[in-house]
């Protein structure tokens, strides 16, 4: 057996151990959904990194750097400076007025009825449309980091996917959260090692590690060239660079805070201030994370080189080469273990965000509503919706296949994040004036601008050559409507603006009414739920 | 909402409390520290894309050896996203007090008792 698939075996093991254990801790709804609130600050604000930092995150933003530099960085910066919004904004209020899902704020004051079939729709469009990208991109990774074992895509997205099952179904939130810690603190400990072994490299030596990545050679084209690696502009290029950049820093910027798997993870703590203090740990390991960036991608670009990862592999495997080229095959081995962890702990908090919004904001607050549930059934539910929403992504990654052309599907995660949820989120907590009416046209109108605009941008619109082939080539082949990217400069904008004037146009007194309550609520921690004494 | 705080609290103290001065004074201390900081983060974050993105060349100067304006600048958004959060859990410890104050005073504290006060 390959060393790297070996280490994959000691991650699975101890994961299904915790699962085993937590499986014993998760009956009823508040173990289920939320590890009965009483996980603490540090572990939390652990998860919460665990939750958040994806395969795209390690792989993609050290390939990102090592190929185009600086610009990569900037990806970096927006995804702790994100932390902010939900430090400042989103994170203590939820905490205290909510109970399961974002939902809950929402259907505080307002009819709760359309406010979470709406809610539920945005929650399962987010989570499932991004778990499917993390399913592709986990199979052809798992593919490419086992090559050796001779593991297959399919054979990699079904074992993702079964693990990611097997752990929402049986452990439930808790489980969940301890993978994430586990995975976090695997990825923060393979992140300082290859750091300093980068600078290690160099002698120690800040100064000569930067002279190297200021004159970085490679062949682009056939023709040889050196580049300073610090200088933007090698990705975001003009006409349209600018803008991009822009649009994408208001996605990251306003949507990390809308993204239901973050959000679901504050009701996990007993208070406010413990969902305080969870972010300033996750937004300590996060920013100390994405630094080191700087080593991991510009380690690979000038230890590698661009020419090496390019034909071994791609950008993706740009930190695991890094590893290789400095300290060899074991090294390699846990590096590739770390990532397939990171991806593991990512699908599973998606799992859980979707089925959880499904069972309590869709099958207890829609279509039972009048009804009421019966004990346990809100958990069955969500079991058995986590069983369906991880068989569903495995069947599409699969038909998908590893080539396909899906880096759109996370984009369009936060794009949705930030242009339906947080406008709703932010409105209906601050402003006495919102309502149900508000809310339903908030939430559609930044679903359906986030969706049409991806729809018309260069992700899916586009002219491929004839040499690219089935699901690699872009949706549409014609000329993108809608020249970038990230459409958040716009979304998010018009997200605001049907939420604000579904509101005006419609008079909801009961919403106004019961706007003291959330305040009160929500700013004092007044009525919150409180964690189970066991 | 779907739980039974409506036993504990009785929908006239949601709007006492929230009439009451001390109520007021937490609101406004929250916005005094909320919105300046809010309006500040994102107007020094957004500067960084929009000189990247607009004046790459100007970014592009060298500051100390090879590093520049560019890269420094967006180390620095690292520095400010961290020195905001501190300054926040400072602040945020007033407004937990100021938070507690009203409980107590208005005797609705009682649901929070198990907290060990």
């Amino acid at each position: 057996m390959s060393t790297p698939l070996l280490m994959f075996f000691v991650f699975i093991a101890a994961t299904l151990v915790i699962t085993y254990w937590a499986s014993r801790r998760s009956a009823g709804g508040n173990a289920y959904f939320a590890a009965n609130r009483r996980i603490s600050g540090w572990q939390n604000g652990v998860a919460v990194a665990g939750d958040y930092m994806s395969a795209a995150s390690f792989l993609g933003i050290a390939g990102i750097i090592a190929f185009q530099g600086y610009d990569g960085f900037m990806y970096s910066v927006g995804w702790l400076v994100a932390y902010l919004t939900v430090l400042l904004v989103v994170a203590e209020p939820l905490r205290n007025a909510g109970r399961y899902t974002m939902a809950d704020v929402l259907a505080y004051r307002l009819r709760p009825r359309p406010v979470r079939a709406m809610a539920s729709i945005s929650t399962l469009t987010v989570s499932t449309f991004y778990m499917i990208a993390q399913m592709v991109g986990a199979g052809s990774l798992v593919a490419l980091l086992l090559k050796d074992s001779g593991i297959s895509y399919r054979t990699a997205v079904i074992g993702v996917g079964v693990l990611m099952i097997v752990y929402v179904v049986f452990g439930g939130m808790l489980a969940t959260t301890w993978v994430q810690i586990v995975k976090a603190l695997l990825l923060i400990a393979g992140t300082i090692l290859l750091s300093f072994l980068v600078l290690a490299h160099f002698h120690f030596s800040l100064s000569e590690f930067f002279n190297a990545v200021g004159h970085v050679t490679y062949h682009d084209k056939g023709r040889q060239v050196t580049q300073d690696f610090l200088q933007p502009g090698l990705r975001f290029k003009p006409p349209y660079g600018a803008l991009d950049l822009i649009s994408l820093g208001l996605a990251l910027i306003f949507g990390t805070a809308g993204l239901p798997h973050i959000l679901v993870r504050f009701y996990t703590v007993p208070d406010a201030k413990t969902a305080r203090a969870s972010v300033v740990w996750a937004m300590a390991l996060i920013g100390g994370f994405y630094i080191m960036t700087t080593f991991l991608g510009f380690g690979a670009a000038t230890i590698v080189g661009r020419d090496f990862i390019a034909t071994h592999g791609g950008t993706n495997m740009s930190a695991p080469l890094l590893a290789q080229a400095l300290a060899g095959n074991i090294f390699f081995a846990f590096i590739c273990a770390i990532a397939f962890a990171t991806i593991l702990a990512v699908v599973a908090g998606l799992t859980i965000s979707a089925s959880t919004s499904f069972a309590h904001d869709f099958w207890a607050g829609v279509v039972r509503r009048e009804a009421g549930c019966k004990p346990g059934e809100e958990v069955l539910v969500a079991r058995v919706s986590a069983f369906v929403v991880g068989a569903v992504a495995i069947v599409i990654a699969i038909l998908l296949g590893p080539t396909a052309n899906v880096a759109f599907l996370v984009a369009l995660a936060f794009a949705v994040a930030a242009s339906a949820n947080l406008p709703v989120i932010v409105l209906s907590i601050f402003w006495k004036r919102f309502n149900t009416a508000g809310a339903v046209t908030g939430l559609a109108v930044g679903l359906l601008a986030s969706i049409g605009l991806i729809l018309v941008s260069p992700s899916v619109m586009a002219i491929d050559p004839q040499t690219v082939t089935g699901t690699a080539r872009h949706l549409i082949q014609a000329k993108a409507f809608f020249p970038l990217e990230n459409p958040g400069i716009v979304s998010i904008p018009l997200g605001f603006l049907g939420a604000v004037l579904g509101a005006v146009l419609s008079h909801e007194p009961s919403a106004e009414q019961r706007f003291n309550e959330l305040l009160v609520r929500s700013n004092t921690g007044l009525g919150a739920e409180k964690a189970s004494a066991h | 909402m779907e739980s039974n705080d409506h036993e504990i609290v009785q929908s006239t103290d949601w709007d006492r409390i929230a009439a009451a001065p001390e109520f007021k004074d937490l609101m406004a201390a929250k916005k005094l520290f909320i919105v300046p900081a809010f309006v500040f983060f994102v107007a020094y974050y957004f500067l960084l894309p929009v000189l990247v993105g607009y004046a790459p060349h100007f970014m592009a100067t060298k500051v100390v050896g090879v590093l520049n304006l560019a890269y420094l600048f967006a180390l620095s958004q690292f520095v400010m996203a961290w020195g905001i959060a501190a300054l926040y859990v400072k602040a945020a410890a007033t407004f937990d007090k100021l938070a507690n104050d009203i409980l107590e005073k208005t005797g609705t504290h009682a649901a929070g008792a198990a907290e060990g006060k």
